[in-house]
């Protein structure tokens, strides 16, 4: 950000909103909005109980393994959906309504079919990231050169070394912007199914907070919960930026 | 058909999906250790045929013969040169020119070892760890040069491969492309459009009519290309015969 002609680091405009944030707290605009400045002392003091620690274990857990059958099933769906015409119009049509379907609105039947618990946010991470990653893959994969792929087949490529060392590598910066918007609405996917249960991990956290008007606690779970959602996008962007050299190249 | 012929085109003919008739009853015969050129206008299936060839499309009619054997699909004895250079761009140019033999299952020294033998032959030797978004048309074409001469192939086949090179850097090329050869004995497939570089490098040219591709003529400009500079060669009364006999069949085309 440029202002009056000098370049202003990016944590100076978190600085000036943190400022307005506790300003509006201070001169107690609203009930819900306590000074930042006592999230943060509430914060210091949830994050080490063991209430928390439970919480974010379990929360992490459903995330991860949501998220590891996201990847496991979504880029090889992908690349089946590139690969074989037949599979990509059949599958095609349902991958983009649920994309952009809202599937909060099934976790309430997937509590009902799976049943209260652990399981039902597990599918509900990768509910909310599976679809994403399927569509990215395919786009990857579908504009992978072809003359990358005539050049391997023409050099002796086995079918799996086409796989290997040219498609994925070809369709690999799509494979991460999805896997980066995947995990992006795999935070989400935790968040919205442990509500909607409420009696789990953060969700739960969330329910006590707000239902007994613990609005600094409340905040500073927002917080935490942000700063993780923003730390696990950056990181994946890291590794996007390792294959720009040649994404913009191909 | 004569018996030094290492590739045999016998009947080819190719019908795309929906109907279009790219290639009608071609059979070839390609010597070996000679450069031959497939000549033709834009749209006569002339790399449709090299891609047959090259094993990359099936044949709708006909069979491919090399080496005395039928073949059906890609062969180590036959090596690619893309137009469009078919670089990876991930790699950098001593693993580009070492894919052929990655895929092999070459250890990697041994192959980084062919692959920098060929790269000083093309003479890029400097370039070894530039990636090919870093390197000229020219260069990157090197590159491509180098990948097929590093599987020792027999039979390298060259689509256009100095259509997005810029003029100098062509003519550097071609001199330098049948120094290369020559001295190693290879048999050259090569497709272009450009008449004078057909007659320049070639030991025979084969013209075909536009689509549905036939062969219509073989030109052997019959030049004397030992010893002598490439600007005598292209004063050679054999060099500008062959360049006015191949015009006189092909304007009919335009």
């Amino acid at each position: 950000m440029i202002l009056f002609g000098k370049k202003i680091p990016i944590l100076f405009s978190l600085a000036v909103w943190f400022f307005a944030w506790e300003i509006a707290g201070r001169v107690e605009l609203s009930t819900i909005v306590p000074p930042v400045s006592r999230v943060i002392a509430a914060g210091i003091t949830i994050i080490p109980t063991e209430k928390f620690g439970a919480a974010v274990a379990i929360s992490l857990r459903s995330f991860a393994v949501g998220m590891a059958l996201a990847l496991l099933i979504g880029i090889p769906l992908g690349f089946l959906m590139a690969r074989l015409p037949a599979a990509g119009k059949i599958l095609g049509m349902w991958v983009n309504i649920f994309v952009s379907a809202p599937i909060s609105a099934l976790v309430p039947i997937l509590m009902a079919v799976i049943g209260i618990g652990e399981t039902t946010v597990v599918v509900t991470v990768f509910l909310f990231a599976v679809f994403v990653i399927i569509l990215d893959t395919q786009v990857g994969v579908k504009q992978a050169d072809r003359s990358l792929v005539e050049m391997a087949r023409c050099f002796g490529a086995r079918p799996y070394q086409l796989y290997t060392k040219v498609l994925f590598l070809s369709a690999l910066p799509e494979i991460l912007a999805g896997v980066r918007l995947g995990v992006i609405r795999g935070v989400k996917g935790v968040v919205i199914g442990q509500l909607l249960i409420a009696i789990l991990g953060v969700g739960e956290l969330f329910e006590l907070y707000s239902q007994n008007f613990l609005m600094e606690e409340f905040w500073a779970l927002v917080i935490i919960v942000f700063m993780f959602a923003f730390a696990v996008s950056e990181a994946i962007a890291f590794l996007e930026r390792r294959v720009e050299y040649y994404a913009s190249a191909r | 058909m004569p018996v030094d012929a290492i590739v045999q085109v016998k009947d080819v003919g190719k019908i795309y999906e929906g109907g279009v008739e790219a290639l009608a009853d071609i059979s070839l015969a390609l010597p070996q250790g000679k450069l031959s050129t497939l000549l033709g206008p834009s749209g006569c299936g002339k790399t449709t045929l090299l891609k047959i060839i090259a094993g990359l499309i099936p044949p709708s009619r006909g069979e491919i013969w090399v080496k005395g054997k039928k073949v059906g699909g890609p062969g180590p004895e036959r090596a690619f040169v893309f137009q469009d250079f078919a670089l990876l761009p991930w790699a950098n140019v001593v693993r580009n020119v070492a894919f052929g033999l990655e895929l092999r299952g070459l250890p990697k020294e041994e192959r980084d070892a062919i692959a920098r033998k060929y790269i000083a032959e093309v003479g890029l030797a400097s370039f070894e760890s530039s990636y090919p978004h870093q390197l000229s048309g020219g260069m990157r074409q090197r590159v491509g040069l180098a990948r097929a001469l590093a599987v020792d192939a027999d039979i390298i086949l060259m689509d256009e491969p100095f259509s997005s090179v810029d003029e100098q850097t062509r003519r550097k090329f071609q001199e330098e492309l049948l120094d290369l050869l020559r001295h190693k004995r290879k048999t050259v497939i090569f497709v272009t459009h450009s008449i004078e570089e057909a007659a320049y490098l070639s030991d025979q040219i084969m013209l075909l009519s536009p689509r549905p591709g036939t062969l219509s003529k073989i030109v052997e400009p019959n030049i004397h290309r030992e010893g002598r500079s490439p600007d005598e060669i292209r004063r050679d009364k054999n060099y500008l015969d062959a360049v006015d006999e191949i015009w006189q069949i092909l304007k009919h085309y335009v």
